[in-house]
């Protein structure tokens, strides 16, 4: 038990299951981009998976996320059905968005999820909004709002947090720090000691964990979504992370060495979960079962996804308001 | 039936909602001390800071808390302040509001009021003064709405709370003290109905926002039968309504307090002529602002704004043309037979 950090064995096996769902998921992903399949850009998440099944395992769901460009493992970590993502990321029918947003505007309203975002740092005030709804409606439901340590540049990022302290709302952000901005890396055009001291000069409270270790995650949301609920303020989270991938499906990441590439995967937080599970007693079949599982799952997303029709063209003059004086000829 | 302003008939319509709603709910700088123009005045009292509610100088995030808000059950009133400042949210209205219902496939709608103050007003230059209309007119998703008197500022903000769309809603910084009859038990206009606002045989005007009123006292003096048509709203726009006085007068004139260039009349323009060219005894004409900013100085601002004059000498070119040996041979008024 102990190895396990306190985390119960179920629990931490199905925090396993749902990171393995989402690297397959997006290895998936990349295949089909590989096969043309995907129609636009993904922004992969491999390397960044504890974040986003340890943050979105402890919320309800009815609680509320928003997510960014790197998304996917925030979506299907909420609870969106992966065959649907799939289909949206091929621009197929039954998408959770009907084709009408792929990868970077991936959303599933039904489970809380309120949208990626094709541009950076916008989430953080639309979730702010979302947490001004909830304290108007007065419920307990709170909201987490995942980003990049790049969009720590952008005005929203201050707005946001000022105006979340300044209404006391409950909100968890969450930044995931994976050193990179697209091609950038982030210290370099980033003055002072960073995102959390940026939020404690909003008077929030922010806590710094190493974002690949899926222990350090759970106990650090589990207490901080439960002192979001009960106090009605926000928090927020610095979950230290590596972009195992390019910025994008298609980006080589050329500007970097190799060698830091591959000290980042021995820091694999997938690899590092597996090696706890093993300590504490778990037995490699039983994780080998469980990859295999989740393999076929992915196939069957892929086989389904790909068999999918496009959505009707007529599809493209629906839900948006004025699609009769749209300027083009429509029946 | 009350008198009020332009700026109590926006509040009026703003507490009714409130007051049947509970998710409808006001933000903005300085709303607890009633906007600064007055016209939230009345309502921090009703409804408390929860409810009209004042928020930091953030405007990108008063859009986007509105975007968030009202994706999560509310119907936000945004309010900007001045049209001007609107332009620091940017994204927030055109790549959020906007998109969030279509690109998200139907999953949500976004109830959001934009209310932007516009117009010269006051010599307020080039950053306070702007009609920034046709800008939305352009971003599918969009309603865009220009309320011209207290009556219809009272019904269309009704609407425009109402609606499951984004509206951007801009009211004219010179109506604010105008004083009208408002029926305090008239439903929501209607959104994209015109308002035929002056029956004419001769040439259609249309116009909208504080320019009604310069239009319609043109028509007054002008010598021939002028129809004036209140567009009300830009987007959709009532096209049965114009195109039917156009078919009637066969002669249209734009006017708007906007840059012409670029502007909404050019649409009216565009789909008159596309549609109704036969129809056409004169060309079609607009008149609006030059391509300047707002100049500060009276003399200067003078030159941006549409004025009696101009209106008065696009009016008499138009009628000049056209005259009835031009066309069919028919006159449709005594002004035909000039
Ligand atoms: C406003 C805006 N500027 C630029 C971009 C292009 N862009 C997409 S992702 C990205 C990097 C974002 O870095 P970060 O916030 O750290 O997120 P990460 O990609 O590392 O997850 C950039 C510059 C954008 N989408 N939106
Ligand atoms: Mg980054």
């Amino acid at each position: 038990m102990d190895d396990l950090r306190n985390l119960d064995r179920d629990r931490f096996l199905d925090l396993h299951r749902q990171m393995l769902r989402i690297r397959a998921l997006e290895e998936t992903a990349l295949r089909g981009l590989k096969d043309g399949l995907v129609l636009g850009a993904i922004h992969p998440s491999i390397g960044q998976e504890a974040i986003a099944a340890g943050v979105a395992g402890q919320l309800r769901r009815d609680d509320i996320l928003l997510s960014t460009h790197r998304g996917h493992g925030h979506t299907l970590a909420k609870g969106a059905d992966p065959e649907a993502m799939m289909r949206e990321l091929f621009g197929r029918q039954g998408g959770n968005c009907g084709g009408k947003g792929g990868s970077m505007h991936i959303a599933d309203f039904s489970v809380g999820m309120l949208g990626a975002n094709g541009v950076v740092g916008a989430n953080i005030i639309i979730a702010t909004g979302a947490a001004h709804a909830i304290s108007l409606h007065g419920d307990d439901r709170v909201v987490a709002c995942f980003f990049g340590d790049g969009a720590t540049n952008r005005g929203p990022f201050l707005e946001g947090l000022n105006w979340a302290a300044v209404f006391n709302l409950p909100v968890l952000f969450i930044c995931e720090d994976n050193g990179f901005a697209a091609t950038t890396r982030t210290e370099d055009l980033t003055a002072g000691p960073g995102p959390a001291a940026r939020a404690e000069a909003f008077g929030i409270a922010a806590e710094t964990i190493d974002g690949n270790d899926i222990t350090a995650v759970v106990e650090a949301a589990d207490r901080l979504v439960t002192q979001v609920r009960r106090d009605r303020r926000p928090a927020f989270l610095l979950a230290k992370t590596y972009r195992l991938t390019g910025h994008t499906g298609a980006d080589p990441a050329s500007y970097r060495a190799a060698e830091e590439v591959e000290r980042a995967w021995s820091n694999d937080p997938i690899a590092r979960s597996a090696a706890l599970l093993t300590a504490a007693g778990v037995t490699t079949q039983t994780l080998t079962d469980m990859s295999a599982d989740i393999a076929q799952e992915m196939e069957g997303v892929f086989q389904a996804a790909r068999a999918a029709p496009r959505p009707e063209v007529g599809d493209a003059l629906t839900d948006v308001l004025d699609a009769r004086q749209s300027g083009m000829e429509v029946a | 039936m009350a008198d009020m302003t332009y700026a109590a008939a926006g509040a009026a319509a703003l507490a009714e909602m409130m007051e049947a709603d509970p998710t409808v709910w006001a933000l903005g700088e300085d709303l607890g001390r009633g906007g600064v123009f007055g016209q939230y005045a009345g309502l921090p009292e009703r409804f408390g800071p929860q409810r009209i509610v004042s928020t930091p100088i953030s405007e990108a995030a008063i859009m986007g808390v509105g975007v968030g808000a009202a994706v999560t059950g509310t119907r936000p009133v945004v309010e900007m302040r001045f049209a001007d400042f609107a332009l620091c949210a940017t994204d927030e209205l055109i790549n959020q509001a906007a998109k969030a219902r279509y690109m998200f496939g139907g999953q949500t709608r976004v109830p959001l009021t934009v209310r932007m103050p516009v117009g010269m007003w006051r010599s307020s230059a080039a950053q306070h003064s702007q009609s920034l209309e046709a800008l939305y007119t352009h971003i599918p998703g969009l309603v865009v709405m220009m309320p011209a008197t207290p009556a219809d500022n009272y019904a269309m903000l009704k609407a425009a709370i109402l609606s499951d769309d984004p509206v951007v809603y801009l009211e004219h910084k010179n109506l604010w003290p105008m004083p009208g009859a408002v029926d305090l038990a008239a439903a929501p206009c209607r959104i994209g109905t015109a308002n035929l606002a002056r029956q004419g045989a001769d040439l259609t005007i249309v116009t909208w926002s504080a320019t009604l009123h310069d239009v319609l006292a043109a028509a007054e003096r002008a010598p021939a039968d002028v129809e004036v048509i209140d567009l009300r709203t830009l987007w959709p726009w009532d096209r049965a309504t114009v195109f039917d006085s156009v078919r009637k007068t066969g002669r249209l004139l734009i006017a708007h307090e906007a840059v012409v260039v670029g502007g909404f009349g050019a649409e009216i323009a565009a789909s008159v002529g596309e549609a109704l060219h036969s129809d056409l005894r004169a060309p079609v004409r607009r008149i609006g602002a030059p391509k300047l900013p707002i100049g500060y100085a009276p003399t200067l601002e003078n030159q941006i704004k549409l004025g009696p004059e101009r209106i008065d000498a696009a009016i008499a070119r138009m009628l000049a043309r056209g005259r009835a040996s031009e066309t069919c041979g028919c006159p449709r008024s005594q002004f035909g037979r000039e």
